[in-house]
């Protein structure tokens, strides 16, 4: 897959202080997330994406485009929505969403039947006709994802989009960014210190510690190598035999205490045949987990280096 | 695709030239100020002068208009001449002052209160164009008011008199282009630099009042305490005004120049000084516009 971002060296400094400092890194992902505690660089690496910080060194691709030399470009693809409030309370939601689609290049009719669209897409169609400064937290969020996506952008960058969100709004909104993810019209950008969010949403991360990457990784990889991973809690006859009978199979175990055992599964092979193998050794499989939270692991694992890389 | 289809779509339709952007802001900045009607009758109020002159044109060249003002004896009701438009222009670049305090502060604060230049500036959209948008607003208005008008009088006169007339006077016409541009840029750019840095929009146009009134006054008060005439570099009216008696009359002034934009007689400061104060004024409006026109703002 082409990389929809590529850094190459990028460092950002504010007064002489170092922010972003010297990132390398492609992100080729269709939904990448951005994770990181507060101030760890995220939002000034998407500022920096969208121009409004320039780099005091390297420089950042977006589909191949420097941003140094093709801002504009680069900014008639992406869609932003940022992590503060930013709207013009006194207009009408249509209004001002139908105003950022005009300022994206659509002609008048175009913007104002997409900015209704959007309204509707993301649930504020009953709304759209009121004053922004009116909206509760909830659908000011879904207003700003309004008007990033009412011109139809190639990238959408989201800067903690669930911030402030109750648990349903939350909901709300991930379903509306999976959504919007598997279409696959659109790349996206997640920026979150939430660790739900992006595994949620992102099959690609960057784990971002003072300014360095801490992590990189493959979300969707993680999971697949997840899925082959299984705990098991057992009864019955003695697990030797059934271990025996597992490293026959291809999988590489190790037995616990308990009856618990954990094995990594080779490729190809059914979790049903796991139970087939079990009752032909008369052993009870009490429990299977496949492992989880791995982006927790890899997290914590990034943020206890102790110079923010890995 | 109707609006009941709750999805999102791409779009590829046709897009509008990225120059013509910056209209878009000033349509919208227009359909806001459409909603003021104190706005709306003071605009129209503002072309009362201009009316009454044009009528002071038609009278002074209507013979049977005379006689029912039982002035046909009279060769010349008024004289039309430099101080007769340089008057009009005055009048009604006074009414812009007031103009440009009411709507200027309203055209970027919202903006930046409500943190949307992120939004605007995220787009293939630059904070020139933003600017520009917004100047442009002020601009078209202010121009409207002031040489639009001073023009139309010209070519009415210049069409009751003669062709000769215009000839003679040829010299009015830039004194009204050129005399009203540099009054409208210093006033919108004033008013647009004050309004991106005082939020709460009473003050920002207070604070253009302040610049014109409050500052001649120090500047009056230097003068006399020091027994000086520098102290006009302050008086921001005093300074257009000498460029406008310059542009209107040359060398060889005719008059002390427009209404509220007298200048002393003997106490007038080179044109040069007056347009390097104006030209500075201008830079640092433009200065303090680069200095908050930003997606985001760095707390160093």
């Amino acid at each position: 897959m082409d990389p929809v971002i590529e850094l190459n060296g990028l460092e950002v400094r504010f007064g002489g202080r170092p922010i972003l400092k010297k990132l390398n890194a492609s992100l080729t992902g269709r939904s990448i997330g951005l994770l990181g505690p507060n101030g760890a660089g995220k939002s000034t690496l998407l500022n920096t994406l969208l121009g409004f910080h320039r780099p005091s060194g390297g420089t950042a691709r977006v589909f191949g485009r420097d941003i140094r030399t093709h801002a504009r470009e680069v900014r008639g693809w992406i869609g932003y929505m940022p992590e503060n409030d930013a709207f013009i309370a006194s207009m009408s939601g249509v209004r001002f969403v139908r105003l950022m689609a005009e300022l994206a290049g659509l002609p008048a009719e175009q913007a104002l039947e997409r900015a209704h669209e959007a309204f509707f897409y993301v649930g504020l169609g009953e709304v759209r006709y009121r004053a922004l400064g009116t909206y509760s937290l909830g659908m000011k969020q879904s207003a700003k994802l309004a008007q990033a996506i009412a011109h139809g952008p190639k990238l959408l960058f989201l800067d903690e989009p669930t911030n402030g969100l109750d648990p349903p709004a939350r909901g709300r909104m991930i379903q509306l960014i999976q959504e919007i993810r598997d279409r696959g019209d659109l790349r996206l950008i997640l920026s979150s210190h939430l660790l739900r969010d992006v595994e949620d949403c992102c099959d690609q991360v960057l784990i971002l510690k003072d300014g360095n990457i801490a992590a990189h990784c493959d979300l969707e990889e993680e999971r697949r190598s997840n899925r082959r991973f299984l705990e098991l809690e057992t009864r019955g006859a003695s697990n030797g035999c059934f271990l025996e009978a597992l490293e026959r199979l291809g999988c590489e175990t190790a037995q616990g205490a308990q009856g618990r055992l954990k094995l990594v599964m080779p490729e190809g092979l059914e979790i049903r045949r796991l139970y087939e193998l079990a009752a032909q050794q008369q052993i009870q499989i009490r429990r299977m987990n496949h492992k989880r939270d791995s982006l927790e692991d890899i997290f914590l694992k990034a943020m206890e280096a102790a110079d923010g890389r890995l | 695709m109707a609006v009941y289809k709750k999805t999102y779509r791409p779009y590829d339709g046709p897009l509008t030239p990225s120059w013509s952007r910056f209209l878009v802001i000033r349509r919208y900045a227009f359909e806001d100020l459409r909603r003021s009607s104190f706005l709306t009758v003071f605009y129209l109020a503002s072309f009362l002068y201009p009316v009454i002159a044009a009528l002071i044109l038609w009278v002074e060249h209507n013979a049977s208009a005379l006689k029912l003002l039982n002035l046909e004896g009279a060769t010349r009701l008024i004289t039309i001449d430099s101080g007769f438009f340089m008057t009009v222009l005055g009048w009604q670049s006074m009414l812009g002052l007031f103009l440009a305090a009411f709507i200027g502060p309203g055209q970027i604060s919202p903006d930046l209160s409500n943190n949307a230049l992120s939004l605007y500036l995220a787009r293939p959209f630059s904070r020139a164009e933003y600017v520009l948008g917004k100047l442009s607003v002020l601009l078209m208005l202010l121009s409207l008011m002031t040489w639009v008008p001073g023009l139309l009088l010209f070519g009415l006169q210049g069409y009751l008199e003669g062709w000769s007339w215009v000839t003679d006077h040829g010299r009015i016409i830039s004194g009204l282009f050129f005399g009203a541009w540099i009054w409208i840029l210093v006033i919108a750019l004033l008013a647009l630099a004050l309004s991106a840095w005082v939020k709460w929009k009473p003050a920002a146009g207070a604070l253009l009042f302040g610049i014109f009134f409050v500052a001649s006054g120090f500047g009056g008060a230097i003068n006399a305490v020091e027994d000086t005439k520098w102290g006009y570099l302050l008086n921001v009216s005093n300074l257009v005004g000498s460029v406008w008696v310059a542009l209107f009359d040359g060398n060889d002034p005719t008059n002390t120049g427009a209404v509220f934009f007298r200048v002393a007689p003997g106490r007038e400061i080179p044109v040069w000084c007056c347009l390097a104060v104006l030209l500075l004024l201008g830079l640092a409006s433009l200065a303090m516009l680069a200095r908050k026109i930003r997606g985001v703002e760095v707390v160093r």
